[in-house]
């Protein structure tokens, strides 16, 4: 599916962050090209999230470069780049799912609001046209419509969590970052999410970087696999490639630990 | 509250307090003064943005108006006319306390007459009257900031004024219609100064949001407790937020004032007996005076003579 002579969407090279003595992660390399879905799996501790944070530019690494192929500029560092430019990035062509939809929602204002808040971000004045994207929008995400105007405390941890890929994908981000999207969810409506983000993603051609240590979803949504341990990249490779025929000793040993049904 | 004073005093100027021994003039030492009129002046340079400055301990507490007082004390003159104001009224306890204080440390002139002050503190309220380039109006402000309800952590509020990142400002608007079909904000409504910086006009009803835009006079705006003083300078263009489909729209009443008749100022509703009958009356004590005595001069109309 990806040609060498295409640019990443986002390069990352010989990337290193460390907290004190103590290693975040280190010599990190990847790509991700556009309509890819990068997994990224490992126990805790592996410097999953941390990787996370510094290529979704929350977190400025020690060391490495990570470029991002800006619509018109083309690829550039994003912590090179100017604050406003990043952040006008991280709202525009961006979108970051949280594990916890509290740190990615605004629990005091109603969902309609959510969804449209990066749209009034990039300027979007007119009321009634914010309203319908947002209609859209929760339709997409298979939510009731009834409740656009009621408040994210009313809702259902499934709920906060379609609610959370509503309001990222309303301005067509090119690349989306996912922290354990679906730990703490229960298994059907795991299940149920996982569709919904497998069919969106397609649909809109979004490329995405997932973290989890939930096997099975990566199974289901990744395309391309990054295992992790310590803070540094055992083995990467297709998806049903690493995990049907595990190389390294860990991965195998994460593989054989998953619980048989 | 206004409706019993009005008739008996003349609203000439009220008479000078005893001037009090051992003060600095307008109580504020004068490096005090040096810092804040630095931190005016930058106010005025960048309008709209809300300058960091020194707030000192104040004889009311906080909250009482000591960011206002701070900048009257600062930028007064032994020829200048103060007038205060607090919702409106010259007759309340807040607005005779604080014309008393700066009579008794500065021996200055105090005033209830809209027209004859030269500077004028104001807690909630913009006068009726226009003001004029030669007026100074001093707010006193609670909260300057006004991303503070969306927005807790104070080092991020900073970044978003720094870089205009005010998207977020409209989903208050947006909430406000999504739940009751119209902006039900009815004061501190927030606006934009000079096309640049969003700022928190101090809880004066929307209805006197027009009156900031370009308006001769300098408006000062100064938070006590929180340390912020802010600024309009004369003629610069002041926008309240809103949506293309929703505009931004002042207050209206059935009612005209039930003293005065008059029907394009900023009415209070007041209870007066126990069954729950009640008026509106103007809510610029002094105005309202002026129009009455109007009335009393010219010719007899039938609204006005309710009391």
């Amino acid at each position: 599916m990806t040609s060498n002579k295409e640019t990443p969407l986002l390069r990352v090279t010989e990337l290193s962050h460390y907290y004190g003595d103590q290693v975040g992660c280190e010599e990190i390399n990847l790509e991700v090209y556009n309509g890819e879905i990068l997994g990224i799996v490992g126990e805790s501790g592996s410097g999953k999230t941390t990787l996370l944070k510094i290529i979704s530019g929350l977190l400025p690494p020690t060391q490495g470069t990570i470029e991002f192929d800006k619509r018109i500029e083309g690829p550039s560092d994003i912590y090179q780049m100017s604050e406003p430019e990043r952040r006008l990035l991280m709202r525009t062509d961006w979108g970051i799912i949280y594990q916890n939809p509290k740190d990615g929602l605004r629990m005091n204002v109603s969902a309609g609001a959510n969804v449209g808040e990066r749209l009034m971000a990039v300027g979007a004045r007119n009321y009634s046209y914010i309203r319908a994207e947002s209609n859209d929008w929760l339709n997409k995400v298979e939510m009731d419509l009834g409740r656009i105007d009621h408040f994210p405390k009313t809702f259902s941890g499934g709920m906060l969590q379609r609610l959370q890929i509503a309001r990222n994908l309303i301005t067509k981000p090119r690349l989306v970052f996912m922290d354990e999207p679906t730990s703490g969810l229960d298994v059907s409506v795991q299940a149920r999410l996982l569709d919904l983000v497998r069919g969106l993603v397609n649909q809109l051609g979004i490329s995405c970087v997932i973290v989890s240590h939930d096997l099975g979803v990566m199974r289901l949504l990744s395309h391309r696999l990054m295992v992790m341990k310590s803070g540094k990249v055992v083995e990467q490779g297709l998806t049903d490639q690493v995990l049907d025929d595990p190389q390294a000793p860990y991965t195998q040993l994460l593989v054989s630990s998953i619980l048989p049904i | 509250m206004a409706i019993s004073n009005q008739s008996e005093k003349a609203g000439n100027s009220t008479e000078t307090p005893e001037i009090l021994e051992g003060y600095n003039f307008a109580y504020l030492d004068d490096q005090t003064k040096r810092m804040i009129r630095r931190a005016i002046l930058k106010a005025v340079a960048i309008p709209g943005y809300q300058v960091p400055f020194g707030s000192r301990e104040m004889p009311l507490p906080f909250g009482w108006g000591t960011g206002g007082i701070q900048i009257t004390a600062s930028i007064i003159g032994k020829d200048d006319i103060l007038k205060v104001i607090d919702q409106g009224a010259d007759d309340t306890t807040n607005a005779i306390n604080i014309r008393n204080f700066f009579g008794k440390t500065a021996g200055i002139e105090t005033t209830e007459k809209t027209t004859e002050a030269t500077v004028i503190q104001t807690r909630h309220r913009i006068p009726e009257n226009p003001l004029s380039a030669k007026q100074i109006l001093v707010y006193q402000v609670p909260i300057p900031e006004p991303l503070r309800w969306l927005e807790q952590r104070e080092s991020e509020t900073r970044k978003m004024h720094a870089l205009a990142e005010y998207g977020v400002m409209h989903v208050g608007l947006y909430e406000n219609i999504a739940h009751f079909g119209r902006v039900t904000t009815s004061y501190n409504y927030p606006v934009q100064v000079n096309d640049r910086y969003i700022m928190s006009p101090s809880p004066i009803p929307k209805f006197d949001n027009p009156k900031m835009d370009k308006m001769p006079a300098l408006q000062l705006f100064g938070a006590g407790r929180e340390k912020r003083i802010y600024a309009v300078p004369p003629f610069t263009k002041v926008k309240s937020l809103d949506f293309e489909d929703h505009p931004f729209a002042i207050e209206s009443w059935e009612e005209s004032c039930a003293l005065c008749g008059s029907s394009n100022s900023f009415l209070d509703e007041v209870i007066i007996d126990d069954e729950g009958s009640r008026m509106f009356v103007c809510s610029d004590s002094n105005f309202c005076r002026e129009e009455t005595e109007k009335i009393k001069d010219g010719p007899v109309t039938s609204s006005g003579e309710t009391l």
